[in-house]
């Protein structure tokens, strides 16, 4: 009974065979279950003995069954996973990709190093009053300044000027923050901008800007200076030089435009043909934005005691960063919505 | 601003190693923008001489003249023999001297001429035009010498420094506070100070006086105009040519070369910065009055067009009206021509603001105007008069007779720069570097100012031709410009804590990253659209989207409103995705609108000398438009693509819907959305969205859904384009404040209830009575099915709930669950006869 048993379990190929063999030889009426109950027919002289082996045949038959069980399992489950081996290297491309706009995120991206020194971030309406767009910040009616920007005006009802522009630079956000808000006053001012240049590889009427404007006391040209050394270093690397060349903004006395060393090349192509730069055209230099000492009539027009406070004031162009800082060679792509290009910058810059 | 090097070193002694190049490095870091440096001649090589011609031999039998000459070209062929030479010119003669380029030369434009066999003759060499040898633009024929050099140079010699063929041309964009640097004159002493160098001011000439009265002038408007300078020039000869040296100059500076009259008036412009103008006094009738334009008049200018004067436009007239519009461009009429010999100069000083002003008005742009709206010194118009006539006689004959000297009271904006006081100290604390005592003074001097040391203070007269300089931070950027932008040190910033971004500027973050991880790509589309548009949204008259801003001067025509919605450049932007092949275009903006306020008055432009008052600005306020921020989107094909597992899932209403909850969500708030009828959607597939505010009430903050099928068919779309536009601003008012919910770890109970109710009940309303029913037990409720069809009749639908049950504290017993499922079916049956479907 018990080799048989055994023989049967050894026999069996698979979990469902051995599932049968369990059922025959350690069922209810398997010979060894029958064998079990039939010793209480022995003698007492008898029972002893045989229960004794009818119950070492039991575990051991059960012993080999818990075996076998394992053997054939394991051999199962390698079996059954080689089988169920898939090709991951399929695409799942379910879930449509989206993706922020650069501008946007490079947008946040300047905007941020300037929160991190402290600065707050102002805003300020995208049609603007004459006023806040031009003479408070100095440019003067008439004054060549007013026509250096070629702005989107307003139409009026009945022949009457409406006073208001699509404003032209995002300084009358500064303007308003010295209005509005206490002194002193650290703030960067990112937004939309307007002016009437036909779109084209390099131009477009409607772009972006981000300014900074500080007015507390004793600012210089150094603080100034070093606001924008902090700023290169943190969108750009460190250790870059950054230039300063005497400009004119009519907001800004004096005024400088800013240039930082080409952190491709870093100004390793200059003169060297064979070490051409793309980014800054082996100039060796990028042109990053324009900046200056708040001039003083500006800051009277916003009720700032100038005896007591200065301030400095920096301004860039956001599409022209995106283009040299990622590339972009035609300003089509930046306005044109195509998702192709918005979909290579994802959702962070 | 072309400025020749060769020119300018007349009036500054730069060191001869000097180069263009090296120039515009150090006027750059000085504060002068120099956009090119152009190298003439840099290509030019090989032989280029004097030849003089010996024989002319016509060729016949050609459709154009050839000749076949000889030229002596001394020893420069090293052979001494006449070079032979084909030639397609006609204008010279046996004995004229030409410029000849012989076989190997390269000349400007890297043309490389060589021996050739042509029109059956070798041609060793060519002899050149003006153009050929980048001189100026000459086609009339090649360029004879005698007659424009004195003395006749002798064959052989070398062309290129004759003729200066060789020199660099700095081309400077000025900015508008640096009139003076519209001439060589300042251009030379921004150098002068630049290499510390001396500078000889071609302004210092002897202004000839002279007794003889001139042309009769008066001035009527001083504010316009406080001197007017009138020279006469009788006998002058009007046939001279302008000497090779002129037009070379002339043609270096950018400036056609015209006439010696025209040409002269050009130079000296050029070389003081003074505008000058020419009349033919013949053509003048009587006194001439700086004056302002009459309305009604007219003058027809030099550009040919005839101009509808404005009574602000300020004219030079003579009694018979308006021959010129003063400091912009000259009147046809009154122009000298080439048989004037009784000329009237005239030299100004005019109002900036009132040229600037008639040269925007007539969208005229002269090189007279860019000077006089940037400013132009006032001492000049006597010495400008001198040097120009001087010039004039000198080379055209004639004489100078008569002068008048008109002058009147200047104006605020006429006068001359007044005194600035400023501390010594003052260019260092705007620098933020300490420069020694004394240096601010010195470098002011440097450009011309007077400086008197008081003290501690500095008391500054700039010099006349500095008009720019009035205020002690125009001071201070002169000597710290001078005293080099390189050497400012930098200090890093030390702002105050700030508090970050707010919360309005934190949820458009969010909700762009929201969205463009549900798939969709964020778009940045121009605000300008046209009535078009608005039409092809279905919007009717009166719809308030109509109510739009208008450009005063817009790009386009076709586009001069600007958005009161997202939408339309939205669904151009994504035609244009479609139109590139996109099959599934999904975009998002976030931007702008802009609302008018109807009837506002125009925006005040308020006084600059002080703080504006609270009520002042306010008027601005009431003045400019809403300009509420939106949130819109637009989706077409599919919104889950078809691949290896299976089809794809097209964008419905539902997906615009749902994304529209997305960016309520986000705020925290909780969306509430209602069927609605709304263009540009679908009347039957449009939904409001809804916010809650703190006060309880429901705010409608947009719509979302699919397109009315004649908007997807207007704008070229895809059928069943999607579509949501929401007010960010809005839904900001109801941002709210997260309070935790309590997480119940006891077991959940759910339960399934099947409900037939009417078809037209919105499951919203389903769902909100079953919420309300089920009490405080009910965790969450799911909708897996919505069953139309004959088992429940017409008119009705089977709408099928997964409720789950739990509570915070115990295990529910069955009782209770039974208890808050009926609950919750019983409201249902309430509200809106629902019955359990067996």
């Amino acid at each position: 009974m018990r080799d048989h048993a055994l023989e049967a379990i050894a026999n069996a190929r698979n979990l469902a065979q051995l599932k049968e063999v369990r059922l025959a030889h350690t069922g209810d009426r398997s010979p060894l279950a029958l064998a079990n109950r039939e010793i209480g027919a022995l003698p007492p002289s008898a029972r002893a003995d045989a229960g004794k082996r009818v119950g070492a045949a039991r575990t051991e038959v059960a012993e080999a069954l818990q075996q076998r069980q394992e053997e054939l399992e394991a051999e199962r489950d390698a079996r059954v996973l080689v089988e169920e081996s898939v090709d991951v290297t399929l695409p799942w491309g379910r879930r449509p990709q989206g993706a922020r706009h650069p501008i946007t995120t490079i947008t946040e991206r300047i905007t941020d190093v300037f929160v991190a020194m402290g600065f707050e971030v102002a805003e300020g309406p995208e049609v603007e009053a004459e006023w806040y767009n031009f003479d408070a910040l100095n440019i003067r009616p008439d004054h060549p300044s007013r026509t250096m920007q070629d702005s989107f005006y307003i139409a009026g009802g009945s022949e009457q000027a409406s006073g208001m522009v699509l404003r032209t630079h995002t300084s009358p956000g500064q303007i308003r923050s010295l209005l509005q808000r206490e002194l002193p006053v650290y703030v960067v001012v990112p937004g939309k901008t307007f002016r009437s240049d036909e779109l084209d590889a390099t131009h477009t009427p409607v772009f972006h800007q981000v300014e900074g404007l500080v007015v507390d006391e004793g600012i210089t040209m150094a603080h100034l200076r070093g606001a924008i050394d902090a700023f290169v270093t943190e969108m750009f690397g460190a250790d870059l030089r950054t230039r300063f060349r005497p400009s004119y903004f009519p907001f800004t006395e004096p005024s400088a435009e800013v240039d930082m060393q080409c952190f491709v090349c870093r100004g390793a192509s200059v003169g060297d043909p064979t070490a051409a730069c793309r980014t800054c055209s082996s100039e060796g230099w990028i042109e990053i934005g324009g900046c200056g000492v708040v001039n003083p009539r500006v800051l009277v027009a916003c009720g700032v005691d100038t005896d007591r406070y200065s301030g400095w004031a920096f301004g860039l162009g956001v599409e022209r960063t995106l283009m040299f800082a990622h590339g972009v060679e035609d300003m089509h792509d930046i306005v044109e919505g195509d998702v192709r290009f918005t979909q290579a910058f994802g959702m962070e810059i | 601003m072309r400025v020749p090097l060769s020119w300018l070193r007349e009036y500054v002694d730069l060191p001869t190693e000097v180069t263009g190049r090296d120039l515009a490095t150090t006027l750059i870091a000085a504060g002068l923008e120099v956009e090119t440096v152009e190298e003439l001649g840099r290509d030019l090589s090989g032989p280029l001489v004097v030849g003089e011609v010996r024989t002319v031999e016509e060729l016949t039998g050609f459709k154009k003249p050839i000749r076949f000459c000889t030229v002596d070209v001394g020893r420069a062929n090293g052979t001494g023999e006449p070079q032979e030479i084909v030639c397609g010119a006609v204008n010279f003669t046996e004995g004229d001297r030409v410029a000849v380029v012989l076989p190997g030369a390269t000349l400007p434009g890297g043309f490389t001429v060589d021996a050739r066999t042509t029109y059956g003759r070798t041609s060793a060499g060519m002899i050149c035009s003006a153009s050929e040898l980048g001189l100026w633009e000459d086609h009339t024929g090649i360029l004879v010498l005698n007659g424009l050099l004195d003395p006749v140079p002798e064959p052989g010699t070398e062309v290129a420094p004759l003729l200066g063929l060789r020199d660099d041309i700095l081309d400077i964009a000025v900015t508008p506070d640096r009139g003076y640097a519209l001439s060589m004159r300042g251009i030379a002493r921004e150098a002068a100070v630049q290499y510390d160098v001396a500078f000889r001011d071609p302004a210092e000439v002897e202004t000839k006086p002279d007794s003889a009265p001139g042309h009769p002038a008066t001035i009527q408007d001083p504010s316009a105009c406080d001197r007017f300078v009138l020279r006469g020039i009788s006998g002058f000869d009007p046939g001279t040519p302008s000497p090779l040296w002129l037009r070379h100059r002339l043609s270096m500076a950018g400036m056609r070369s015209v006439s010696l009259a025209v040409d002269v008036t050009n130079y000296v412009m050029w070389e003081l910065g003074q505008p000058l103008h020419a009349f033919d006094r013949d053509k003048l009738s009587g006194a001439i009055t700086v004056r302002r334009a009459k309305s009604g008049e007219q003058l027809t200018t030099l550009d040919h067009v005839e101009r509808e004067l404005d009574p602000d436009d300020l004219v030079i007239a003579d009694e018979s009206g308006p021959v010129g519009l003063a400091g912009t461009m000259g009147g046809l009429y009154s122009e000298i021509d080439e048989s004037s010999t009784e000329l009237v100069l005239e030299a100004a000083h005019f109002s900036a603001t009132g040229v600037a002003r008639t040269a925007r008005r007539h969208k005229l742009s002269s090189e007279a105007a860019r000077r006089f709206e940037r400013g132009v010194d006032r001492e000049l118009p006597l010495v400008a008069s001198s040097r120009a006539s001087e010039l004039l006689v000198s080379l055209g004959g004639g004489r100078v007779h008569g002068l008048t000297h008109a002058e009147a009271v200047p104006s605020a904006e006429l006068a001359p720069p007044a005194e600035i006081t400023l501390a010594e100290q003052y260019a260092s604390r705007v620098a933020g570097v300490e420069y020694p005592r004394g240096r601010a003074a010195q470098r002011l001097r440097q450009i011309g100012c007077t400086v008197l040391e008081d003290g501690a203070q500095l008391r500054v007269t700039p010099p006349t031709w500095r008009g720019d300089l009035s205020d002690p931070n125009d001071l201070a950027e002169e000597v710290i410009r001078h005293e080099g932008y390189e050497n400012l040190p930098s200090i890093p910033p030390r702002a105050p804590a700030g508090r970050g971004l707010t919360p309005a500027q934190r949820l458009r973050r969010s909700v762009a990253r929201a969205l463009a991880g549900d798939g969709l790509v964020e778009v940045l589309s121009y605000p300008f659209l046209g009535e078009r548009e608005l039409d092809a949204l279905q919007l009717a008259e009166d719809d308030p989207r109509r109510g739009t801003l208008r450009l005063a001067n817009p790009l386009n025509e076709d586009e001069p409103l600007l958005r009161t919605t997202l939408l339309p450049g939205l669904l151009r932007t994504l035609a244009r995705n479609v139109g590139r092949g996109n099959t599934a275009p999904a975009l998002f903006e976030v931007g702008s609108v802009y609302l008018p306020n109807d009837g506002a008055p125009p925006a005040p432009i308020l006084p600059v000398d002080r703080k504006p008052t609270e009520v002042e600005l306010a008027e601005i306020e009431a003045a400019l438009p809403a300009q509420p921020r939106h949130v819109g989107a637009a989706l077409a094909g599919d919104r889950e693509p078809s691949g290896w597992w299976g089809p794809g899932r097209s964008a419905i209403w539902a997906d615009a819907i749902e994304i529209a909850r997305v960016v309520v969500r986000t705020a925290n708030a909780e969306p509430v959305v209602r069927a609605a009828e709304s263009l540009p959607w679908h009347p039957g597939r449009c939904a409001a969205v809804y916010v809650t505010l703190a006060d309880g009430t429901e705010s409608l903050v947009g719509h979302a859904g699919e397109l009315h099928p004649r908007v997807v068919q207007a704008y070229g779309l895809p059928e069943r384009t999607v579509a949501l536009e929401l007010d960010l601003d809005g839904i900001e008012l109801a941002q709210g404040v997260v309070s935790a919910p309590q997480i119940s770890t006891f077991p959940v109970a759910t339960q399934d209830v099947a409900l037939v109710v009417s078809a037209e009940i919105p499951v919203a309303e389903v769902e909100n009575a079953l919420i309300e029913g089920a009490g405080e037990l009910l965790e969450e409720l799911r909708l897996f099915d919505v069953y139309t069809g004959e088992q429940v009749g017409a008119g009705s639908k089977s709408v099928a709930y997964t409720l789950r049950f739990r509570a915070p504290d115990r295990t529910l017993t069955s009782e209770e669950i039974t208890a808050a499922r009926d609950g919750a079916v019983a409201v249902a049956a309430e509200r809106f006869g629902a019955t359990l479907r067996s």
